[in-house]
């Protein structure tokens, strides 16, 4: 891969435990590659595949998704319901021409800012491995309900 | 930052875009207000620390300059760039796109209205150590309904187990049992002690809280405390170890933790006791108790039912079990003993009415006190435990007045910050006890000289000295660091508290807001949240209270809205939603065939909205097109 290929991450990171994980991986001042670009939502249950499949038809290289871990989850199983999904949303990636390997599922705690800067650094890495996604944009653009639900 | 406003500007919408170093502080907020106003802005972005921090301080000055407070979003470029970004150009563009993100998911933002709750004014205090009773009685004395639950047979947690306290040495017993009687006494609080707390629902104003009252096998009402029952069981002598007594004095199994135990009522241990083994038991329990009529063998664990507005966690902490340091030869050299082990030792209604007696009935002539034992260390834990080298030297100056033995403290930092304490220190130094800094690597009872037969023999270098150094001592006390209670994670889970890596619980701010947590409504108090000596444990239990009031009088609490709502127009009826909700806050509606939401029941977590297939099901501040707009601004 060209050195000069910096993957555009997208993380969907849930309010109570990676968002906070973020915030004090940031107040411990713990550098980390800077390819992740974070949305936040309150829960990893609310991340739906649609919102996954809009990134990477947008351009993302990768897409990160932040969680409790299980049992810890700010309403009970949101996450449970996260992990459930993932292996549809691979399988359905993977028809739409995406390695799945390009999504990710993490469980990290508010207190595991050193973890956050690892899987931070890990993915981007993977992700540059990866290379740029090259996609039959076609296939993911003709995907009707997303084309409806986007804005 | 110039250049990223300078951007900022160019976004599409964006009427003024501007850089201010604290956009937070007072001139900051009155910017924006000035702006909204003037320009007539209807939507405001700010891109500064993480919305965890201040997000609330900017929706209020929105609300301010007279807009919608929700029209409002905060881009965090603090925490998640500047801070753990390297590369400044890396770090700008970064933070440019997150600012785009934001500008384009403002343009979805809508207004909303913020849910007003009512506030139940109860409280309850989890944990009956001396942070538990010092936060209930200032509760309670404020007029307030106070539950404290308490799992063991007797409110007073560790410091109940002291002799002295440092570092004035006032008799622990002397300040804390008067604060046991006034919670006992006190008409608003309702102690349950030997009872835990079992699941908990429901936010901040309005909890419901299931606690499991276990048997004791005594009735409460009943039972007078007089304790004959305790006289007449058969059992003449214990033969359980203690727990108060950290295993030096055996009970009986029914039993009164210490005399001054609040409440006063027996327990019966049903591992112990005959009638539970065989049902062979003559009960002379029962009969000394007689119209009475206290015991009841047949309790069974009860569940009682709590409303209350606020939580106090005050759970405490448990001490490092030195059993994981064998180099040190707990439980394998009799006279190698812990600080607490130590603490009931010199105290004189302790086992041994406070001869410093060794477990082989010899009275020591030497003894050595062993620093951060379990603390400061890779291979256990990290962090300072706090107290201990303090108690190490209260304990010293204790040891030595009771028994005129040489007193070797073993240290590697001393750490005397607080009041009084360094005087203290330089006190127990002119008593002339002996501070040798060095970490003792092992504690053996192989001779290599006459004077070492029959000892302890501490290998310790003397890092003043330079030089590795043989200490024989008759007794070896380890002062032993504080840790998390075992079930600290699931205690944790019910109240939804993070912890620190440690496993301490976590304060919402470390600063600013020190005993409150991400869970709204619920504070801590005491060691629960790290470790800390009576002093700061009783500063952290008053502020707690005072929380807990600012939260009851304020009457009621008003919660971002961030519930989900089902566009019935759109529904399928296919009700995939339905199973989704963790809180059952949605139904089916037969007669229209499509689902409904029940807004006061909602949580917004938003995994309905995830699951469903036709976009009917949405989140208030997480709209579909808000995300997707969002996602789209963060790929520029
Ligand atoms: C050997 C030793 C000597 C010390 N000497 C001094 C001294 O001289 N001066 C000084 O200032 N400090 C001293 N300290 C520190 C002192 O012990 C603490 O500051 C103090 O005990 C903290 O009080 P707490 O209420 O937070 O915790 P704790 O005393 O641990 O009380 C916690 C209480 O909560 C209960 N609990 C726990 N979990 C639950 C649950 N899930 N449900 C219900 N109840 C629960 C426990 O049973 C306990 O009663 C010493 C510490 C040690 C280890
Ligand atoms: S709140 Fe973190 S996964 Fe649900």
């Amino acid at each position: 891969m060209s050195e000069a290929f910096n993957p555009r991450i997208v993380g969907f990171f849930c309010n109570w435990c990676t968002y906070l994980a973020a915030d004090l991986a940031g107040t411990s001042r713990m550098k980390y590659a800077p390819n992740v670009r974070v949305v936040r939502t309150m829960c990893s249950g609310r991340v739906d595949p649609q919102l996954v499949v809009w990134a990477f038809r947008n351009g993302a290289d990768g897409v990160l998704i932040g969680g409790c871990h299980p049992g810890d989850c700010h309403y009970q199983e949101g996450n449970y319901k996260t992990l459930r999904r993932m292996g549809l949303l691979r399988t359905m990636l993977a028809q739409l021409g995406i390695e799945p390997d390009r999504l990710r599922l993490e469980w990290i705690s508010a207190s595991e800012g050193e973890r956050l800067r690892d899987v931070m650094n890990e993915f981007s890495a993977q992700i540059r491995q990866l290379g740029p996604l090259e996609t039959k944009s076609s296939v993911i653009s003709s995907q009707s309900s997303v084309a409806q639900a986007a804005p | 930052m110039i250049r990223l406003a300078e951007t900022a500007g160019k976004l599409p919408g964006v009427v003024v875009s501007r850089e201010y170093k604290y956009a937070c502080s007072d001139p900051g907020q009155d910017m924006i207000v000035q702006d909204v106003r003037k320009y007539g802005l209807n939507r405001v972005v700010v891109a500064s620390c993480s919305p965890h921090l201040h997000e609330l301080t900017f929706r209020k000055t929105v609300a301010t300059a007279g807009q919608n407070p929700y029209l409002f979003h905060m881009v965090n470029i603090r925490e998640h760039v500047s801070w753990v970004t390297e590369d400044p150009e890396a770090a700008t563009a970064k933070a440019e796109a997150l600012v785009k993100a934001a500008v384009l998911r403002a343009a979805f933002l809508r207004e909303l209205e913020p849910r007003r709750f009512p506030v139940n004014p109860n409280v309850l205090v989890v944990g009956g150590g001396i942070a538990g009773i010092h936060t209930a009685l200032t509760l309670a004395n404020a007029n307030k309904q106070v539950y404290l639950v308490e799992r063991e047979p007797t409110i007073g947690g560790h410091m109940a187990q002291f002799d002295k306290t440092f570092p004035t040495l006032d008799c622990a017993a002397c300040i804390l049992t008067p604060k046991m009687t006034a919670v006992k006494q006190h008409p608003n609080i309702h102690l349950m002690t030997y009872c835990e707390v079992g699941e908990v629902s429901g936010f901040v104003g309005s909890f419901k809280v299931k606690v499991k009252k276990y048997p004791r096998y005594i009735d409460e009402d009943k039972c007078t405390g007089c304790g004959e029952c305790i006289e007449a069981c058969i059992f003449k002598e214990g033969k359980t170890p203690s727990e108060f007594d950290v295993g030096l004095s055996k009970r009986k199994p029914v039993y009164l933790s210490f005399p001054q135990a609040v409440p006063p009522i027996p327990v019966i241990d049903p591992e112990a006791c005959i009638e539970f083994k065989s049902h062979k038991c003559p009960k002379s329990c029962v009969e000394a108790c007689g119209d009475r009529a206290a015991i009841d063998f047949t309790q069974t664990t009860r569940e009682v039912e709590l409303e209350v507005g606020a939580v106090v966690v005050a759970t405490g902490f448990k001490p490092f079990d030195a059993r994981r340091l064998p180099q040190y030869g707990y439980g394998k050299h009799p006279n190698v003993y812990t600080s607490l082990e130590v603490e009931r030792l010199v105290n004189a209604s302790g086992p041994t009415l406070g001869q410093v007696v060794m477990r082989d009935g010899r009275k020591p002539e030497s003894i050595g006190v062993l620093h951060c034992i379990g603390s400061r260390d890779e291979n256990t834990n990290r962090y300072c435990s706090r107290v201990c080298c303090m108690y190490s030297l209260k304990l010293a100056h204790l040891l030595k007045e009771k028994t005129g033995a040489h007193i070797y403290n073993f240290y590697i930092d001393m750490r005397t910050p607080g009041k009084g304490f360094e005087e203290f220190y330089k006190r127990l130094l002119e008593e002339g006890i002996s501070c040798i800094r060095g970490k003792v690597a092992e504690v053996s009872t192989w001779p290599q000289s006459p004077a070492e037969e029959g000892k302890l023999v501490l290998r310790v270098e003397d890092t003043l000295l330079g030089a590795v150094r043989r200490i024989p001592v008759d007794m070896v006390v380890l002062s032993v660091g504080l840790e998390p209670q075992a079930d600290s994670g699931q205690t944790g889970r019910l109240f939804n508290l993070g912890c620190s890596s440690d496993g301490w619980f976590l304060e919402r701010h470390p600063k600013l807001a020190p005993v409150d947590t991400f869970t709204d409504g619920v504070f801590l108090a005491g060691c629960c949240q790290g470790p800390k000596d009576i002093p700061d444990t009783v500063a952290q239990g008053g502020v707690a209270a005072a929380q807990s009031l600012a939260l009851i009088d304020k009457g009621c609490v008003e919660i971002e809205p961030v519930t989900a709502f089902i566009d019935q127009e759109i529904c399928s009826g296919c009700q995939i939603c339905i199973a989704m909700c963790p809180y059952t806050a949605i139904q089916f509606d037969s007669e229209k065939s499509v689902a409904a939401l029940n807004e006061a029941l909602c949580k917004g977590c938003g995994t309905c909205v995830a699951a469903c297939p036709s976009g009917a099901a949405q989140q208030n501040l997480f709209l579909d097109e808000q995300l997707f707009a969002e996602v789209q601004g963060v790929l520029v």
